[in-house]
């Protein structure tokens, strides 16, 4: 039967499609892979593509990075969907791992956070002291674009604001703008409006949509933004790969890990400041 | 504007096996997708054309509505069922070109069933009559107008390939955006656009509307082939 | 006596919300050869048809066809509806529910075609063939599967003249086959030339039956010499002349 057979014949077609596709990518796949969560502006920095090309030549552990936010990285965490949960937000982590998610809070590095604004300044917010920046930017009523999206940054920035003394949600909707949206198009939104954001400098470093904006403020101590990673408890989630997802923490913490962040720089600037304090949670 | 443009084609000129590998995932995870929404859409559509049933009118509207079914929404649905924590978690596909399949057949399957509804009822209008005289069994008939109307079908499969392959929302939730395993062309496109290098993220869009067309093309030229041979 | 004969139509009533089609209507035809199902728009024609070849369910009263109901029917419609394929294989779709062998098969799809004249096309597109051939096409396709009954619902009612005459002449080497024929017709010239006996419908009611020229020429209800008197060019013609 003529119908019969063309049925037959799409249906192999599927199989053979689906199969190539559940089969994943035609490259040998190192013998054991685990998954870490980790946040988009880890990711877009470029440092995993730097960091885990080493990492797995030295241990045949592959690793796959699953870029989100911080809290929903933790989420992903949480139920189990990751074996190493790589973010910046001390707080949340330490709940995280105070709630037996995790096993044990590492210290990895820090970068730090930086004042973009227009080249020109015309708020006069350059120097290193990010309160009186923001307070002379909100005297000016400068155009500001904010993350919005409850991110690390994102709280932050309001850090800093509460620290100025000045509530930006009075001037919401004039020169102080919520995007509701991640560092890169919070940035594309700044360039296109000529206005002052607060950026992480790796996500600002390989930003290449840079238009007329410029680093205003940065060396300030409370511009500092540190990353922990957690291994996923193995106890709430029986099948994390706890040996291999340990080896990663190890080896990040470890002096040679330490050394390989410590080497990523853009346009020969490091983007990472390694500070794992062995032994130490 | 004009940087970006002239930068586009500039970077066009320089893609590497990289981008192949994203186009060629993108392709085979919604070519997969579209196939197995066939397979269950096109009977499904059939079915509720050819069928008299109690509420048939309330599952037409819902087969209707289900073809804008929100991208991110059947993403996160389905991140739920396969997350360790959901019900299919055992299957260990989260994060994998599996789950990006499951998720874009979850949201092409209503497109197919309800565009496929729609075509077979009109035949259904012009055949049914005369299929019924001559004595030949439901699913028979069913068979019978699905083959009368594989040309116009050809249509529904092609907008639901076009759905699958421009959506970001499912694929990122349940595919994760992994480097060189699940970052599709849309992914990526999403990615570049986010570290501002707009100029590679255009790149990326045109080599995703070439493929768009190449597959439409491909498609009109079998129509149009066929169509000269049966009308 | 063929097995198709007598058709009973008792106490048959067909309604659908708001509208009643048929509404007692009770006729028996008992002859062989071409029977003719006349009247009105909405008298009901197509309907009784319908509920003859079993695609509608009377909504009251029986239909008995022959002495068990188990003569084979056949349905020709107004326009052939015929599948985006070769018009071998239309034929064979309508063979696919008797179980024939495989050659079997062969020689009744070679042989319906032969007799419409058809058997050069049979693998051409079922789409690219003219009005006429189509409908000769859809009357091979019934013809195939060997009727005792064969319903024809206007089959030239779209056709040009001489397309209509092949058809007829088709219709009745079948019926003088022994296939016992319902045509439902408004070509009251066709139905002059084909049918043995006819059934005049008015309002969802048989209101007369009897000999194809006793009908047409000698109506005894005050119904078919209404419909007549609309219908029948001749007889506007006589009275003019």
């Amino acid at each position: 039967m003529d119908i019969l057979r063309r049925s037959l014949l799409s249906l192999g077609l599927t199989a053979l499609l689906a199969g190539s596709a559940l089969s994943g990518p035609a490259s040998a796949e190192p013998q054991s892979t685990i998954t870490v969560a980790s946040t988009t502006s880890t990711e877009q920095s470029g440092l995993f593509k730097h960091l885990l090309p080493t990492f797995t030549e030295k241990t045949g552990i592959g690793v796959k990075v699953v870029a989100l936010g911080t809290g929903q990285a933790l989420d992903v965490g949480r139920r189990g969907d990751a074996d190493v949960v790589f973010v910046h937000d001390k707080a949340a982590e330490e709940k995280f791992v105070a709630e037996g998610f995790g096993t044990k809070r590492h210290a990895v590095m820090y970068n730090d956070f930086v004042v973009i604004g227009p080249k020109a300044d015309p708020a006069g917010a350059k120097g290193s002291d990010v309160t009186a920046a923001f307070a002379r930017i909100a005297a000016a009523k400068a155009p500001f674009v904010s993350r919005g999206d409850r991110s690390g940054t994102h709280a932050a920035e309001l850090r800093y604001w509460k620290d100025a003394g000045i509530d930006p949600v009075a001037a919401k909707g004039g020169w102080y703008k919520d995007v509701g949206q991640g560092m890169g198009p919070a940035l594309n939104t700044a360039s296109a409006a000529n206005a002052y954001i607060l950026a992480d400098r790796g996500t600002w470093l390989s930003f290449k949509n840079r238009g007329d904006l410029a680093i205003l403020v940065q060396g300030d101590k409370r511009l500092f933004n540190q990353y922990g990673v957690m291994l996923v408890n193995p106890e709430k989630h029986p099948q994390v790969k706890a040996k291999e997802g340990q080896a990663f923490i190890d080896w990040l913490v470890s002096p040679e890990g330490q050394r390989t962040i410590a080497d990523y720089k853009i346009e020969g600037e490091q983007l990472f400041f390694p500070n794992a304090e062995p032994g130490k949670s | 504007m004009h940087e970006t443009l002239s930068d586009t084609f500039s970077r066009l000129a320089s893609l590497d096996r990289e981008v192949f590998a994203i186009a060629w995932l993108s392709l085979r995870v919604s070519l997969s997708a579209v196939l197995i929404g066939c397979l269950v859409g096109i009977p499904l559509g059939s079915l509720v054309a050819v069928s008299r049933f109690p509420g048939r009118s309330g599952a037409v509207g819902l087969l209707n509505a289900a073809m804008g079914l929100p991208p991110v929404i059947v993403g996160l649905v389905v991140y739920l069922l396969l997350s360790r924590s959901g019900p299919l978690g055992p299957l260990g596909i989260l994060f994998t070109p599996a789950a990006m399949v499951a998720a874009q057949s979850v949201l092409v399957t209503p497109l197919i069933a309800a565009l496929t509804r729609q075509i077979v009822a009109d035949a259904e209008a012009h055949l049914g009559e005369q299929l019924r005289s001559l004595r030949l069994s439901a699913w028979r008939r069913a068979g019978i107008l699905i083959f009368d109307v594989r040309f116009s079908l050809l249509t529904a499969v092609l907008a639901a390939f076009g759905r699958a392959i421009s959506e970001i929302g499912a694929v990122l939730v349940v595919g994760g955006n992994i480097d060189g395993f699940t970052r599709t062309m849309t992914t990526a496109i999403s990615l570049e656009t986010q570290k501002g290098d707009l100029a590679l993220a255009l790149a990326l869009g045109l080599v995703l509307i070439g493929l768009v067309i190449l597959v439409s093309m491909a498609a009109s030229l079998l129509r149009a082939y066929a169509a000269r041979a049966y009308g | 006596m063929s097995p198709a004969l007598p058709i009973r139509l008792e106490r048959l009533a067909y309604r659908v919300p708001g509208k009643t089609i048929l509404d007692c209507l009770e006729a028996t035809i008992a002859e062989p050869g071409i029977t003719a199902l006349i009247g009105p728009n909405g008298a009901g024609k197509s309907v009784t048809l319908r509920l003859i070849d079993g695609l509608l369910t009377p909504s009251e009263g029986t239909i008995r066809i022959g002495a068990d109901g188990s003569a084979r029917r056949a349905f020709v419609f107004q326009r052939p509806a015929l599948v985006r394929a070769s018009v071998s294989r239309n034929v064979a779709l309508a063979l696919e529910p008797l179980a024939l062998s495989r050659r079997e098969r062969t020689s009744r799809i070679e042989r319906a075609l032969a007799r419409v004249g058809l058997r050069g096309r049979a693998g051409d597109p079922a789409t690219k063939l003219s009005g006429g051939e189509q409908q000769r096409l859809a009357l091979a396709r019934a013809w195939a599967t060997e009727p005792q009954l064969l319903l024809l619902d206007e089959p030239t009612a779209s056709l040009d003249p001489a397309a209509t005459e092949a058809l007829e002449a088709l219709v009745a080497e079948m019926a003088g086959g022994g296939t016992k024929i319902l045509i439902v017709s408004h070509n009251l010239g066709q139905v002059a030339r084909l049918a043995d006996d006819v059934v005049v419908l008015d309002a969802g009611r048989a209101v007369e039956h009897g000999p194809t020229r006793q009908v047409l020429f000698h109506p005894r209800t005050a119904e078919a010499r209404a419909y007549l008197k609309g219908e029948l060019p001749w007889t506007s013609f006589a009275a003019a002349s």
